[in-house]
Formats: C-alpha cells, structure tokens, sequence
C-alpha cells in the first residue's frame, strides 16, 4: 500500500476514535431529550462536574475548602490520601444520582407542564449553577484524571502498520492512541447496556412510554418524576463516563464543560431522539473534521477542524433537518 | 420459554376486595371544577356500582371527560369528594389512582406509538411488578421471572382481544379500530378495579363498534369488571349500560336505568331531541 493511502487511513482511524468522544456527550443529551424533551444544556457542565468530583474524591480533596478557609480562617486542602480509583468512581457516581434527584425536586418539579423553551432556560441556569459548584467545592485549577487507563501511542500498531507499506517507501506506522482506543470500547459497551436497558427491562419499557406519550403513561401508573430521577441519573452517569475521558485526553478543566457544543452538530447529523444516530452522527463529525483538516486544510491556511462539524451541520439543517435518524415530525394543519 | 398458554384460564381483577357486586365502588360528591372563570363541573354527585356498566353521556362540552379526568387524578377539582373502593378523597396523582385499580382509555387513543402492541400491553401491567425499578434494571433473576408471569397474562389479554397478529407490530402503524382494541388491552393488563373508557367506539364503522360492544360486554360478565363509559351512539349506550347518568353544561340532568333517562323530559330536550327509538 502507498504511504499515502495508509495516511489516509490512519487519519480516519483517529476521526472515528475522536468521533467516539463526540458521541459520548451527544448520548447524554439524547436521553434527557428523548425521555422528557428537555435540550439539557448543562449536560456538558455535568461532565465536568462529574469529574471534577471523582477527582476530588480521588486525591482526597476538602469539598468547599476554599470557601471554609476564607470564612474561619482555616488551612483546609485535603483530608487525606483520596481513596481508591474504584470507590472513587462509584462515590461520583452516587454524587451524580443525588444531583438528579435534586434537579427533578427543586427544578423539574416546578416546571411541569411549561414550555419546552422555559425548561432549556431552566438547564442553562443549572448548567452556570453547576459550574459554580465546581469551582467551589474542588478549585478551579487544572487537574490531571488519573484512572489508570491506557494511554500514549501503541507501538505494537506501529510496527503492524509499518509492514503494510508497499517495499522501499519511508512509512513510519501508524499512531494510535491506546486512550482513544479505551475509550471506544467504553463507548460501544455503555450503548450496548443503554440499549438492552431500555429495550428488555420493565424500567426501560417505561422510559420508552414516556418518551412517546406522558398522558397515557400517567394513566397507566408510571410515575413521571421517578422516571426523570432515573432518566438524570442515567444521564449523569454517560456524563461521568465522558468527564473521565475527555479529563484523561486534556486534563480536568473548565474548558471541558465547552465539549457540550461540539455535541450540537453531532445532535443535528443524528437526530435528537436516537440512540444510534448520537454514535454515528459522532463519528460521522469526528472523521469529517479530521479528512478536512489533512485534505482541504492545506488548501485554505488550516485550523479548519474548529468549524468544521458546524458546516456539515448547516448543510444538514438546510436538507434533513430531523437528522440521519431522528423522528420526521409531521404537523397536521 | 414461555409455559404453554392456557385459553381457559380466567384474566384477573382485583375484583376481590370486600365490596361485594352491587356496592358502591366509586362515589363522586357534589364535585365542581373550573378552569379560570370557566366552571367545566358544577356540583356533580353520582355512583358507580361494583360490576355494574355505568355510561355517563351528554352532549359536546357537557364534561363528561373532565369528569373521567377527575376520577383518575388528571384533574383536582376544587370542590367535592370522590371515594374509592371506601377510600374518600379530594384529589389524587395519576399514577396513584392507577395503583389503586383505576384504568382508563382516551378519547383520542393516547397510545405508545413506537412501541409493538406486547409492549404496551406490558406498561400497562406496570403497578402489578412488585418488584422495584432497580430490580427490573437488573433485568435478571427474579426481575426476570416476574416478567415471564406477566408476559403470560398479557398473551391472554391478547387472545381474548384477538389481537395475536399484531403482537410485534408498532402500534403507531396499525388501523384506527385496532389502535382502540390495543388502547383497551392495556387498560385490561392492569387488572383494573374500574374500567373507565372514553367514547370507546368513536369513529368506528359499524362492525367495529359490535366487536368492541362484544369485548366491554364479555369484560363486564366474564371478569366482573366496573366500567364506567362514555359515549355518543345511544344505540350502543343504551344497550350496554346498567345505568346512565346525562350531564349538560356540567350539571347533572338525569341519572337512572336507560329507561328511565330515555323517557326524561329534561334529557330528552337537553340532547337525545326525541324519545329513542331502537331502529
């Protein structure tokens, strides 16, 4: 093979995996949307909170320890060594169920039966809450996420790919980053659960009814507010998944709650109601923006990945705007 | 998997519980409702008998489906009691109302409609799982054992409604006629103390309305469910019915055994127009 056909497959290989990262945040924004047809702004702060927190839980951080210091003139930064990567990741975990609860208790439940755009002003107050919190419970400096997951490149792909270039040329192999490739495993296993979830369990079942009807799953016994604590925690759960690894690739840092707005064009090629179309949307975005940036970079000065995705997504808008697999909405008149 | 299905075996209600047929099981009093300065019930008390066919009719606007909304938690009503099955109460959330053996339908079908005709008759069984939702999120074990009982008495439902070759079929897809008799298995899934049914045969042809005639009958007889009804086709309502209770700009004008309604001066200019006669 021609060094440059291999180059060509190296890039879509890390558009794909960058593509997974896309999908991650984009999953989370389809639940909630899906479930209870809230655009949940915060999902990206959510994200950022969930790892801050692991993180804090992690290196045995003192929550509020900024704000207890400047109010008794305390010298609180950590009570001791953290505890284990595991424990850490479920204490988060429990952290993200009891912030769904209080979302639906002290939000939601205020809300209902509001105008769909009341509750997305509703996220974007939670999403600047959260942020907040972030900053005061754990600190605002980077922090580096250390779950013992792989990363750097893999040599062994290297030496692989190397021999697939034709006799004589100077081809070096291919780099991968083992990270990237973690965190598409993770990926394809989380959507795999979501899925067997809401397809096989009673509890999926029910998320599913009130997806597609609230009356009639009122009627039959479903409690509304249980399935939106369910449906949040679910959706803090994707969020911490996506926190530990965009955190892994970049570091913990305020930039991360940012990674929401690459989820947008990912929402609008997939379709804001489905599952699949979050993943493939994904990696539709993330091997677009990485074959722009090598071919048609060069062409225009480069830095071209940044605003890519909202291209594709503007063209998409102008001719399926319900996306690859979303619901067509038909409105009878 | 499934053990064999058993055409004989009887669907289940929660028929059993101390009221014995011919008892109150339901009993509005003196309900009012409005919405802002529109008054939809003003004052309404009447009954439903345990095993009895109840049919609340009247003309366009007159609330009979506020009056259903009432009943089963949609709407809180300002004024008035409704007791259930001995339970007196004001007001009540949907979902408890459901807990406590109330199923209903909906005038226009309020169906899951991108879930097959077996799911939505399994939602319907959601208050009888007595397991909690963690454990259905486990999916296996006992959250699974329990879903096989379940799936068993669903495949009944669907026998009696005859239904079975639609089983898979996202319901969203089929006719009108059948989207009713599915609306109807799932209020039936749940095991209902009382049934209660929103114009069950609107915009039906006539072959349609005499099956589903047919199934409120055999519900009713066969496993002695409560059904209060709502409907327009007075043939239908004055066949079905044990007894008719007629509202009219939210009060009560009439109540009584088809008989006696069909023969109320007050019913008869308010909306039947002229005395019934059966063609």
């Amino acid at each position: 093979m021609s060094p440059a056909f291999l180059n060509l497959i190296e890039t879509t290989l890390n558009g794909l995996m960058a593509g997974v990262m896309y999908s991650l945040v984009a999953l989370g924004f389809v639940l909630i949307f899906k479930a209870s047809g809230i655009f949940n702004f915060a999902q990206g702060v959510m994200a950022l909170f969930a790892a801050l927190t692991l993180v804090g839980f992690q290196t045995g951080q003192v929550p509020f320890a900024h704000l207890i210091n400047a109010i008794f003139g305390t010298d609180l930064h950590h009570w001791g060594p953290g505890v284990p990567t595991f424990l850490a990741i479920l204490m988060a975990m429990a952290v993200m169920v009891l912030m769904a609860f209080l979302i639906e208790r002290l939000v939601l439940k205020h809300l209902v039966n509001q105008e769909p755009i009341i509750l997305f002003m509703a996220t974007i107050g939670l999403a600047y809450f959260l942020e907040g919190m972030g900053d005061l419970m754990w600190g605002a400096d980077i922090k580096p996420m250390n779950v013992g997951l792989p990363s750097g490149g893999s040599f062994w792909w290297e030496d692989v790919t190397r021999e697939w270039a034709s006799e004589g040329s100077e081809y070096y192999g291919m780099y991968i980053d083992t990270l990237d490739v973690t965190a598409a495993l993770i990926a394809i296993a989380l959507v795999s659960i979501l899925t067997i979830f809401s397809q096989y369990t009673a509890t999926g079942r029910a998320l599913r009814a009130v997806a597609d009807d609230h009356q009639a799953a009122l009627s039959v016994g479903i409690s509304l507010r249980t399935i939106w604590v369910i449906v949040w925690s679910i959706a803090g759960f994707v969020a911490l998944v996506a926190g530990i690894m965009w955190g892994a690739k970049s570091g913990v840092q305020f930039s991360l709650s940012l990674i929401a707005l690459k989820a947008l064009p990912v929402l609008i090629l997939g379709g804001f109601t489905s599952i699949p179309g979050a993943i493939v949307g994904g990696l539709i975005i993330g091997v677009g923006e990485k074959l722009a940036e090598a071919y048609i970079g060069p062409l225009v000065g480069g830095a071209i990945e940044n605003w890519f995705a909202y291209m594709l997504a503007l063209a998409f808008l102008l001719f399926r705007p319900q996306g690859l697999f979303g619901e067509r909405i038909i409105e009878r008149i | 998997m499934n053990a064999p299905i058993r055409p004989d075996t009887q669907l289940h209600t929660r028929a059993d519980d101390g009221i014995a047929t011919g008892d109150d099981l339901l009993v509005t009093e003196n309900i009012s409702l409005s919405f802002g300065g529109v008054r939809a019930i003003a004052d309404i008390s009447f009954d439903v008998k345990k095993g009895e066919i109840r049919a609340i009719i009247g003309p366009n606007g007159a609330g009979k489906t506020s009056m259903l909304n009432v009943i089963n938690g949609f709407y809180h009503p300002q004024q008035g009691t409704i007791t259930f099955r001995g339970n007196k109460r004001r007001r009540m959330r949907p979902h408890e109302a459901a807990n406590q053996g109330i199923a209903r339908t909906f005038q226009n079908i309020a169906l899951f409609g991108g879930m097959s005709t077996l799911d939505n008759l399994m939602t319907g069984r959601i208050t009888l799982m007595k397991r909690n939702m963690l454990w259905h999120a486990a999916w296996f074990g006992p959250a699974q054992r329990e879903e096989i009982e379940h799936r068993e008495a669903v495949e009944q439902i669907i026998d009696f409604l005859e239904i079975e070759h639609i089983r898979k079929t996202p319901v969203g897809r089929l006719p009108y006629g059948l989207q009713k008799r599915v609306e109807l298995g799932r209020a039936l899934a749940a095991e209902p103390a009382l049934l209660l049914l929103d114009e069950p045969m609107a915009g039906m042809n006539l072959e349609e309305k005499e099956d589903m005639s047919r199934f409120i009958l055999d519900v009713n007889q066969q496993y002695g469910t409560t059904i209060a009804l709502i409907e327009h086709d007075m043939g239908v309502v004055m066949d079905l019915s044990d007894r008719v209770v007629v509202l009219d700009y939210g009060r009560k004008i009439g109540d009584g055994t088809p008989d006696e309604v069909r023969n109320n001066q007050d019913v008869i200019d308010a909306y039947l127009g002229v005395p019934h006669e059966d063609a």
